[in-house]
């Protein structure tokens, strides 16, 4: 499952994309000490193939519903983890650029979840080892059956924790993964055998192609050990930053212009922006000081909620409904205005 | 149609708009990647229960999109299609805040309804404003933006690359599965014995592709990697669209401008 | 190529021993039934495949692995499938790419581009992305980006299919006007009748015949034994030649 930017909290998101930089620049500093030259086109050309490949949904037997390939994988099988790794990032990446699928925001945790666990861990050190040097039919699919899964599981364990790390959906830790499990444990079986199928298709005809060497080198289970450890420490602080000073952001930008110990937003960069505010008297009785409801809410120790007040309420709806008119009407006039040639350019 | 169809039709609609010109179009691809995220950002950085304060950005992209060529209809399918992850996740959370949050008039609406609401609009700002990003710009102008900012060029060629040939892979499965189709009409979707030889089969036809075309660029010089000969000039207009689109993210970010419209309107 | 044999690791003979010599300037025609190891003949004198057997030189290069580059300078290819030729996004960028490999300078690199490009008469096709081409759009194209690369000896691979008549004369008739050697493989008799002094007859990776274009695509025996047939022109109707 692809995780989304709607889900995911600036910290969680920023940690991700951290964290996936790291393997990009690790996996290419291996490929380059590695120069094989004709791995631009194969990579390429893998890397449109799994996604052409995701789009033959299939019928998965005994069960009515319906899957497609995954592909991290296949592609490791193929290429070794360092290739396949930025394959799987280049995949992840178009589709969120074309498809909104998980979203920008998000695809630091993506290549994470679906592209790290798989090629660095499942791969090296289930797939491998359990296909040995001569690979038998049962033998490889029990690889990849195992391999497969446990990537994926890993990865379902990933969403839910950077989902409720994250705290934008309420969904309670343990729930969350008792519905992610064993439906992962599902997609996972199913990626192993289709991997294993194509994988046993192709080399009946290519037998090399198992067994090309890879820039592999030792494995990563040190690095992988002290990333995860970093980005859960990282993720781990940001988020509780978040969540005890009510506006991350303007605490901080009011702690870096460093007016004040108390993280009272007056003196930080909204306050300023309200003592402008009141200066121009554009809004009289609007006043920043008094703290919105989402500030009040996740106040560490006060009381929780805020009253209802209706009279908040309609204000903030009025001037959402008249912000939307605007929007449209911005939309409509510049469109209209291009349309009759103003600031119509030609190349 | 089939779905295969559409997600073609998809990616061929968004890069012919990209291509057309449009004032959004001619901005350097990195001013656009650099308020695109900041964009992406400032949506991720409201609480949960602020579903309103965010509603100005839907003026950037109402701009955004005014001043591109991207069809209306195009965006609009692609935002419909709301993201199930989104809602399958989001639709719980008024189960687990029950506490109420809004009143109006006699009713009261729930904090979790509140936060479900507002990660349905996240997903929405956010797709969109993706979509128009890659329908002003192009994937490939993205991505050679993308190998200034930093990324390394490894990455970059293999964007490119899977970019080039997604259009040429994705037209040879959809032949194949039309001719499943032809073939095994009673049956939707093949099952996955026959899908085992529609992978093998595109799988090793992309491999026997990907040495003709290593063979292709060895034939015309290729050294390891592929150069960009357009070059990308950040001029004073990308500065100030870069400053002004900034600008108005952190107005939204830090001042409740709905609540402030509402009260100088009442 | 002097007793060129070539086998695929799979164990597939696609070149059994093939001889011939091409002199500078000549356009000769290679014809065979598929399979027969037209394009695994280009492959070679390309340097992209290397002969298991036997010698293969280009000019004053014998092609092995360190000549690649010399060899490759003077030898454009234009293959088989279009589709493999243009990888880059647009098809100005494609076209660029050699020359851009040559470290040409940015100006030079545009002069080549809009010549080679107007020389295949595609100019109003710079800025379109290579995958929404129509398919004589992108041999068009694919011709360009290799003529942008100055070559001495030209190699086509099937330069015909998929074009539309008129599009098809005007490369007969661009190809009899290219004053360097060139090498035609194609299935379109009559394209070879028209452009090339000289053919070679492949059957089964093996050349069985080599001569006059003439002679031998009116040799309905010889054709028979390559698996072909006389040139559309010639069927049906006494052989008048005209020349
Ligand atoms: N990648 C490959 N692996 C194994 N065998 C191959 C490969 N490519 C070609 N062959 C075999 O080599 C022989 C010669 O192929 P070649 O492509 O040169 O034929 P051709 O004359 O160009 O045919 P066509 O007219 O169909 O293009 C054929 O028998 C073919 O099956
Ligand atoms: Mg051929």
């Amino acid at each position: 499952m692809h995780m989304s930017d709607a889900l995911l909290s600036p910290a969680v998101g920023g940690a991700g994309w951290l964290a996936s930089a790291a393997f990009v620049a690790h996996s290419t500093r291996r490929l380059a000490g590695a120069a094989d030259p004709g791995a631009p086109a194969l990579m390429g050309l893998l890397g449109a193939f799994v996604f052409a490949g995701q789009m033959i949904n299939f019928t998965i037997p005994g069960t009515g519903s319906s899957g497609h390939l995954g592909g991290g994988l296949l592609l490791a099988a193929l290429l070794g983890p360092h290739a396949a790794f930025l394959v799987m990032t280049s995949v992840l990446t178009v589709q969120a650029l074309l498809f909104g699928d998980g979203g920008l925001l998000a695809l630091g945790c993506n290549v994470v979840n679906l592209g790290v666990f798989t090629c660095f861990l499942a791969y090296p050190l289930l797939f491998r080892p359990l296909v040995g040097v001569h690979a038998t039919a049962r033998r490889l699919t029990v690889a990849a059956l195992l391999a497969a899964v446990v990537g994926l599981q890993l990865g379902a364990i990933a969403v839910v924790l950077e989902t409720t790390v994250s705290g934008i959906s309420r969904l309670p830790f343990a729930t969350f993964l008792a519905f992610m499990a064993p439906i992962h444990l599902a997609i996972g079986a199913v990626e192993g055998l289709v991997t294993a199928a194509v994988l046993l298709y192709v080399t009946s005809t290519r037998p090399e192609l198992l067994h090309r060497k890879h820039a592999e080198g030792r494995p990563l289970l040190p690095v992988l050990v002290v990333f995860a450890l970093a980005t859960g420490l990282l993720g781990g602080l940001l988020s509780w930053f978040a969540s005890t000073r009510p506006d991350g952001l303007e605490w901080a930008v009011g702690r870096v212009s460093g007016s004040e110990e108390l993280p009272v937003p007056s003196n930080g960069l909204s306050g300023a922006l309200a003592r402008w505010q009141e200066k121009t008297a554009l809004l009289p009785d609007y006043s920043f000081g008094s703290a919105p409801e989402a500030e009040v809410e996740s106040l560490p120790d006060g009381p929780a909620w805020p009253a209802p007040d209706a009279g908040t309420s309609l204000s903030g709806l009025l001037g959402g409904v008249v912000v939307l008119v605007l929007a449209l009407g911005t939309g409509l006039v510049l469109r209209w205005g291009r349309s009759r040639g103003i600031g119509a350019r030609v190349r | 149609m089939t779905p295969i169809d559409r997600a073609i039709s998809h990616l061929h609609s968004l890069d012919a708009s990209a291509r057309l010109d449009s004032p959004l179009g001619r901005l350097d691809a990195r001013a656009k990647v650099l308020v695109t995220l900041g964009f992406l950002v400032t949506v991720a950085s409201f609480g949960r229960h602020q579903l309103l304060q965010p509603l100005p950005l839907v003026i950037l992209l109402s701009a955004g999109w005014a001043l591109s060529e991207i069809p209306v209809r195009s965006l609009g399918f692609r935002l419909a299609i709301a993201s199930p992850v989104a809602v399958l996740i989001g639709m719980w959370n008024p189960l687990f805040e029950p506490e109420p949050m809004l009143r109006l008039g006699s009713m009261v609406v729930s904090a979790g309804w509140v936060s479900f609401l507002s990660i349905l609009e996240r997903f929405l700002l956010g797709m969109a404003a993706v979509l128009l990003l890659i329908g002003s710009t192009g994937v490939d102008a993205v991505a050679a933006a993308l190998g200034r900012l930093g990324v390394p060029r490894v990455l970059v060629t293999q964007l490119l690359l899977l970019y080039r040939y997604v259009f040429v892979l994705a037209a040879e499965v959809e032949r194949m599965l039309r001719a499943h189709s032809l073939r095994a009409p009673n049956r939707p979707r093949p099952e996955l014995r026959t899908v085992r030889s529609m992978l093998g089969e595109l799988l090793l036809r992309s491999l026997a592709r990907a040495e003709r075309v290593h063979a292709a660029m060895l034939c015309r010089g290729f050294a390891g990697e592929l150069r960009a000969v357009t070059p990308l000039r950040l001029g004073l207009g990308d500065a100030l669209f870069v400053l002004a689109g900034l600008g108005f993210l952190a107005l939204v970010r830090l001042a409740d401008l709905p609540r402030a419209i509402g009260n100088l309107l009442r | 190529m002097r007793g060129v044999r070539f086998t695929f690791p799979d164990g597939s003979e696609a070149l059994r021993g093939v001889d011939f010599t091409i002199h500078h300037g000549e356009s000769v025609g290679l014809v065979g039934a598929n399979g027969a190891g037209k394009s695994s003949i280009l492959l070679h004198l390309a340097g992209v495949y290397l002969a298991s057997e036997g010698e293969v030189r280009v000019g004053d290069w014998p092609v092995s692995r360190s000549t690649l580059v010399e060899v490759r300078r003077r030898v454009g290819l234009v293959f088989q499938d279009p589709d493999d030729q243009l990888f880059m996004p647009t098809v100005f960028q494609d076209v660029a790419f050699g020359p851009a490999n040559q470290h040409l300078p940015p100006p030079e690199i545009e002069q080549r581009v809009g010549e080679a490009l107007a020389h295949v008469g595609a100019e109003h096709l710079g800025q379109r992305p290579s995958h929404r081409l129509s398919g004589g759009e992108r041999r068009a194209v694919a011709l360009a980006t290799v003529l942008a690369l100055h070559p001495d000896i030209l190699l086509l691979d099937e330069p015909s299919a998929g074009l539309d008549p008129m599009t098809r004369r005007r490369l007969i008739r661009w190809l009899g006007s290219f004053e360097h050697t060139r090498i035609v493989a194609s299935h379109d008799l009559d394209l070879v009748l028209d452009s090339c002094e000289r053919t070679l007859v492949l059957a089964a990776g093996r050349i069985i015949a080599d001569g006059p274009t003439w002679s031998l695509l009116t040799d309905a025996a010889l054709l028979e034994r390559a698996g072909l047939e006389l040139p559309l022109r010639l069927q049906g109707s006494p052989v008048t030649p005209h020349r």
